[in-house]
C-alpha cells in the first residue's frame, strides 16, 4: 500500500554518559538545592560533535537500506546551529552524499522547532514527489551549576517522511502560538535566561500544554482513551503525567522521557521520544507527540503493519546501549569551552580554511567520497586524476565512490600524546576500507583505558577536525571509530 | 644509461658546527662555524667555489626562503644559490646538487650547506605547521612520534613480536646511541642512559617514550666537493669519494593503496638501498658497508631501517640489534657519532652532519669514536617525511681506493 507517512526514523546520542552526580558533587559548595535533579547519566558529546555532526548520525541512521539519490529535501531543526549564516543543513546534505538537486532548510527559534518541522514536513509530503529527511538535534549550552545543565542531555533524531511503504501515517495535527516567555535566548546571549519554574509548570507545561492537548483532541476527533502512547518532550518530573490525567489519557501511555540515560536534547527530544516509541510500537498504536514552546506542537500517529520490515538501525535503543559511563566533569566543561583550558603553543597553528579549496574538495572532505578507477577497480582516496594502482597509473579513469558507510579495518596507529588534542592522547593511524581504498585517519571515541590493536573494525563518523579559533569556523571531516 | 657516481666526486673538507640549545647563534653564525671548520679542511679561499647549494627543513621558522642567506652569511663571490628541501632529506638533497655539479663539470669546487635554528619555536619537537592547503583538509595534523609510531604497531603485527620484546630492542638502539654521543664533544645530548630509564620514560606516542625519540636542534653542516683530479691537484692524498648517491621518493602507494604497504617498512629506503649498493658494487652489505649513520629520528625507524637496508632479516633486526650487531663494537656500528638521537637533529644539517662523521672515520680523525676495524665503506641514510609517504636518501663514501 502506498500511502504518505513516516518511511524511517534513526537518532544518534553520543558515547560519553556524564554522570549528573559528578556534576552535583563539583557545584554543591554553592548549588546544594540541585540535589534532587542528580539522577542518572546525561549524553554529552565529545569535544568535536556539535548539532550538525549529531544530525549526520541521525540521518545516516534513518536513511539506512533507502537510496540517496532518491532523497528530495531535508531540513534541520535545532536551537544550536552552529551556524546563523550558513545553511547547516547544506553541510548535512554533504555529509551523507545526497544529491546536488535537493532542497535543504533550517528551522530554529524554538524547543518545538523539531516536531514542527516534521508536522510541516507530513503536511507538505502528499505534494513531494520525493522523500523529505527530517532532522532535528541540538547540544545546549548550560551555564555551570544551573539547572538546565542537569536536565539537558546531547542528541539528534531523524525521521524520513514521504510516499511508499509507511511505518506511521498522520491522523492530525494542531498547534497553538502563544509569546509565553518561559525561557529565552537572544542573539545578544551565550546562556539561556529562564523564569521561575513554578509559573512555567503550571501556566506553561500544565497550561499552554493542557490546553494543546485538549483542544487538540477535539480538533482531531480523537478519544484520549485510544492513546496508546503520548510523548510529552519535557523533563521536569510529573508534568507528563499530570498532562496524560488532566487529558484522560492512561497513565500506562506515557513515556519515558529518557531522562535518567540521556536527558532532555532540546529541539531533537520529540523526535528522540518518537523514536523510541517507533522502535517498540505494535502495528495500530496511536502515538500523540507534544512539543512545548512559546505554544505546542502536537502531532497524533497511528503505526502501520510495516513497523517490523524496516532493517536494523542505532536509534535510542542502540544509543542507550553504546555508553560510556564519564565522571570527567572538568573535561566537559573545558571541551564545551566554559573553562579556559591552557592548550600551549602546539594549538596555535592557524586553522585557516580556504574557502577555495573546500569547494573543490567538498565531496572528499565532507562527504567522504573517493575515487574508483573504471579499468582496474582499484579504490582510493582521495580521488585523483592518475590511479594509485602500481601496475595500471590510468589517466582520468576514476568515477566517484563513497567511502562513508564502508566498514574498515587499522593497518597500523598510535596514541599520541605530543599533538594538540582536546581528547589526549590522539589516536590516528592507517585504515583500509572493505573492497579498497585507504587513508590515514584521525581515531574518534576511544575513552579512558580503551585501547585499538591493528585488525581491529572501525566505522567513519563525521566530526569536527579543527575549530579556526581566529575565525570562528569548525572545519568537518571524517574519522574512524571503532565499530561496536 | 646513466653510468653512475661512483668515484666521480671527493670530498675536499668538511665542517660542522656544534649541535645543541645554540641560544646566542642565529642560523647564519651556525652557518659560519660549519664553514670556517670546512675551509681550513679544504685549505681554500672562498672565490675558488663555484656554486652553492643550501638545505633547510623549515626556512619559516628560522632562516627564511630562497638561498639569499646562505650567499649573504659567508659573503660568496655573487655564485648561483640553489636552495633545497626534501623534509628532513634535505641534507643529503644539498649534497646530492654539489655533487652533481661537480660530477656534470659544471662546477669545479661546489659547498653544500644545510643549518636548522629550531630553538626559537618557543617549544621543543618539531614546529606545527600546513602540509598544504589540500592535505590539512584531509590529512591528521599529528606530531613525527605518532607519524613514525604507528610503525610499531605494524611491524609487530606483521611479524607476530611480543610488545615487550620490540619494547626492549627500541630502547636498545637508544641506550647504544647515548653510549656513542657520549664521546662526541659536538653532540648536543652526552649523557649515557640505562635500559631502565627508557623502558620506563614517559609515553610519548604509543609506544615510543622520551628517549626513542629525538630532540631538535640549533645546528649547520657542510661538504665542500671537487673532482678527484682537482683534490689530488690541491695535494690531498687519501680521498674519501662518494660511492653512490640515490633517492627514492614515495608516490603514494604507500599512504593509498589498499592491502598493498603493510606499514612495517620504508619501501623508499628499500628501492634507494637496491640502486646505492648497485651504484657502489656493493653485494654483500653486511660484509662491506663498515659503518651505518641511519635517519633514527625514532627508534623504530633505525629499528626497521636496519631490515630495508638490508643489514637485517625481515622481522629479525629487533633481534639483531639486542644482540648488539648494531653497537659500536657490533658488525656495523650504527650512529657512532650518536645519530640524529644525541648528536642531534638541525634538520637540514642532519644529512651532511651523517656524512661529516662517516669522513672523519674514514680518514681516521674520528678520535674516542674511530672504529677499531679501519672502515672503506660508509652508508648515511637520510629520510624526509612519514613512513607512509617520504624521501630517502642513502649517500655510501669510501676512500677513493676502496
Amino acid at each position: 500500500m502506498d500511502e504518505v507517512g513516516i518511511l524511517s526514523f534513526g537518532a544518534y546520542a553520543p558515547r560519553k554518559r556524564l554522570s549528573r552526580t559528578a556534576i552535583y558533587e563539583a557545584n554543591k559548595w554553592f548549588a546544594s538545592g540541585l540535589k534532587g535533579l542528580a539522577k542518572g547519566e546525561r549524553a554529552i558529546g565529545d569535544w568535536d560533535e556539535d548539532s550538525i555532526t549529531m544530525a549526520v548520525e541521525a540521518g545516516r541512521d534513518a536513511l539506512r537500506g533507502f537510496d540517496r539519490s532518491a532523497i528530495g529535501s531535508l531540513s534541520l531543526a535545532s536551537t544550536t546551529l552552529p551556524f546563523a549564516d550558513r545553511l547547516n543543513s547544506g553541510i548535512v546534505k554533504e555529509a551523507l552524499n545526497l544529491p546536488d538537486a535537493v532542497a535543504a532548510s533550517d528551522a530554529a527559534g524554538s524547543q518545538r522547532a523539531g516536531l514542527a518541522s516534521l508536522v510541516q514536513a507530513l503536511q507538505a509530503a502528499p505534494q513531494k514527489s520525493a522523500p523529505h529527511l527530517c532532522l532535528a538535534a541540538d547540544m545546549r549550552r548550560t551555564r555551570v551549576a544551573s539547572e538546565l545543565e542537569l536536565l539537558c542531555g546531547d542528541a539528534a533524531a531523524g525521521v524520513l517522511v514521504g510516499r511508499g511503504k509507511v511505518v506511521a501515517r498522520v491522523l492530525g495535527s494542531f498547534s497553538i502560538t502563544t509569546d509565553f516567555l518561559d525561557h529565552y535566548r537572544s542573539a545578544r546571549m551565550e546562556f539561556d535566561y529562564g523564569y521561575e519554574p513554578r509559573w512555567v509548570r503550571d501556566e506553561g507545561y500544565l497550561g499552554i500544554g493542557g490546553r494543546t492537548l485538549s483542544e487538540g483532541l477535539v480538533a482531531m476527533g480523537v478519544k484520549a482513551a485510544s492513546i496508546n502512547r503520548l510523548i510529552v518532550a519535557i523533563a521536569v518530573r510529573g508534568v507528563a503525567e499530570a498532562l496524560a490525567k488532566k487529558a484522560g489519557i492512561a497513565a500506562e501511555a506515557v513515556a519515558d522521557t529518557l531522562q535518567l540515560k540521556i536527558g532532555e536534547a532540546g529541539a531533537a527530544h520529540p523526535l528522540l521520544m518518537l523514536v523510541a516509541a517507533l522502535e517498540a510500537a505494535k502495528p495500530g498504536d496511536k502515538i500523540l507527540v507534544l512539543a512545548f514552546g512559546q505554544g505546542a506542537e502536537l502531532l497524533l500517529l497511528e503505526v502501520t503493519d510495516a513497523i517490523g520490515s524496516l532493517p536494523a538501525r542505532n536509534g535510542v535503543v542502540g544509543s542507550l546501549n553504546g555508553g560510556f559511563s564519564d565522571k570527567n566533569y572538568m573535561r566537559w566543561l573545558a571541551h564545551r569551552k566554559l573553562l579556559d583550558l591552557e592548550t600551549g603553543m602546539r594549538a596555535e597553528l592557524d586553522q585557516k580554511q580556504p574557502s577555495t579549496t573546500l569547494w573543490r574538495h567538498r565531496k572528499g572532505v565532507l562527504g567522504l567520497v573517493g575515487g574508483r578507477c573504471t579499468k582496474t577497480g582499484t579504490v582510493q582516496f582521495p580521488k585523483s586524476d592518475i590511479s594509485v594502482n602500481p601496475n595500471e597509473r590510468a589517466l582520468g579513469t576514476q568515477e566517484e565512490y563513497p567511502l562513508a558507510e564502508i566498514p574498515a579495518r587499522i593497518v597500523s596507529f598510535t596514541a599520541d600524546s605530543l599533538t594538540y588534542s582536546l581528547a589526549p592522547p590522539c589516536y590516528y593511524g592507517m585504515i583500509d576500507f572493505q573492497g579498497g581504498g585507504r587513508m590515514t585517519a584521525e581515531f574518534a571515541d576511544i575513552f579512558d583505558g580503551e585501547t585499538v590493536e591493528v585488525g581491529d573494525a572501525m566505522r567513519m563518523v563525521f566530526r569536527i577536525k579543527a575549530v579556526d579559533e581566529a575565525r570562528g569556523l569548525p572545519k568537518y571531516f571524517w574519522k574512524a571509530a571503532p565499530a561496536r | 644509461m646513466a653510468r653512475g657516481i661512483k668515484d666521480k666526486v671527493a670530498i675536499l673538507g668538511m665542517g660542522c658546527s656544534r649541535f645543541g640549545e645554540r641560544w646566542d647563534m642565529d642560523a647564519d653564525n651556525l652557518m659560519v662555524e660549519a664553514f670556517d671548520e670546512a675551509m681550513a679542511d679544504a685549505g681554500l679561499d672562498v672565490t675558488q667555489i663555484d656554486a652553492a647549494w643550501l638545505g633547510v627543513g623549515f626556512d619559516a621558522q628560522n632562516i627564511g626562503p630562497s638561498g639569499l642567506p646562505l650567499s649573504i652569511a659567508l659573503r660568496l663571490p655573487n655564485i648561483g644559490v640553489t636552495k633545497v628541501e626534501n623534509y628532513c632529506a634535505s641534507g643529503t638533497e644539498s649534497f646530492r646538487g654539489a655533487v652533481y655539479a661537480v660530477a656534470s663539470g659544471a662546477a669545479d669546487i661546489a659547498l653544500a650547506m644545510g643549518v636548522e635554528k629550531l630553538k626559537d619555536t618557543g617549544y621543543g619537537g618539531l614546529p606545527v605547521r600546513s602540509r598544504g592547503t589540500t592535505y590539512d583538509m584531509l590529512g591528521v595534523t599529528g606530531s613525527a612520534p605518532g607519524n613514525f609510531a604507528q610503525i610499531a604497531s605494524a611491524y609487530g603485527a606483521a611479524y607476530g613480536i611480543d610488545k615487550g620484546d620490540l619494547k626492549r630492542a627500541m630502547a636498545h638502539v637508544s641506550v647504544k646511541s647515548h653510549a656513542n654521543g657520549a664521546k662526541n664533544p659536538k653532540a648536543h645530548l652526552r649523557k649515557p642512559v640505562d635500559m631502565d630509564t627508557v623502558l620506563n620514560a614517559p609515553m610519548i606516542a604509543e609506544p615510543l617514550g622520551l628517549f626513542d625519540c629525538c630532540g631538535v636542534s640549533d645546528g649547520a653542516a657542510c661538504a665542500i666537493v671537487t673532482t678527484p683530479d682537482i683534490a689530488r691537484g690541491l695535494g690531498k692524498r687519501d680521498l674519501v669519494t662518494v660511492k653512490a648517491l640515490q633517492i627514492a621518493a614515495s608516490n603514494g602507494y604507500e599512504l593509498q593503496y589498499a592491502g598493498g604497504w603493510n606499514g612495517s617498512s620504508f619501501l623508499p629506503t628499500r628501492i634507494a638501498a637496491k640502486r646505492a649498493y648497485a651504484e657502489a658494487g656493493v653485494d654483500r652489505p653486511r660484509q662491506q658497508i663498515s659503518l651505518t649513520e641511519v635517519h633514527d629520528c625514532f627508534s623504530i625507524t633505525e629499528l626497521v631501517t636496519m631490515e630495508d637496508l638490508s643489514l637485517s632479516d625481515n622481522g629479525q633486526a629487533w633481534r639483531d640489534i639486542l644482540n648488539g650487531d648494531f653497537d659500536a663494537d657490533g658488525r656495523t656500528p650504527c650512529q657512532i657519532d650518536g645519530g640524529l638521537k644525541c648528536f642531534g637533529h638541525p634538520i637540514g644539517a642532519s644529512g651532511l652532519r651523517m656524512l661529516y662523521e662517516n669522513y672523519l672515520q674514514l680518514l681516521g680523525r674520528a678520535g674516542p669514536r674511530q672504529r677499531s676495524t679501519p672502515p672503506s665503506l660508509a652508508l648515511s641514510h637520510n629520510l624526509g617525511g612519514m613512513p607512509s609517504q617520504n624521501v630517502s636518501s642513502i649517500a655510501i663514501v669510501g676512500l677513493s681506493n676502496a
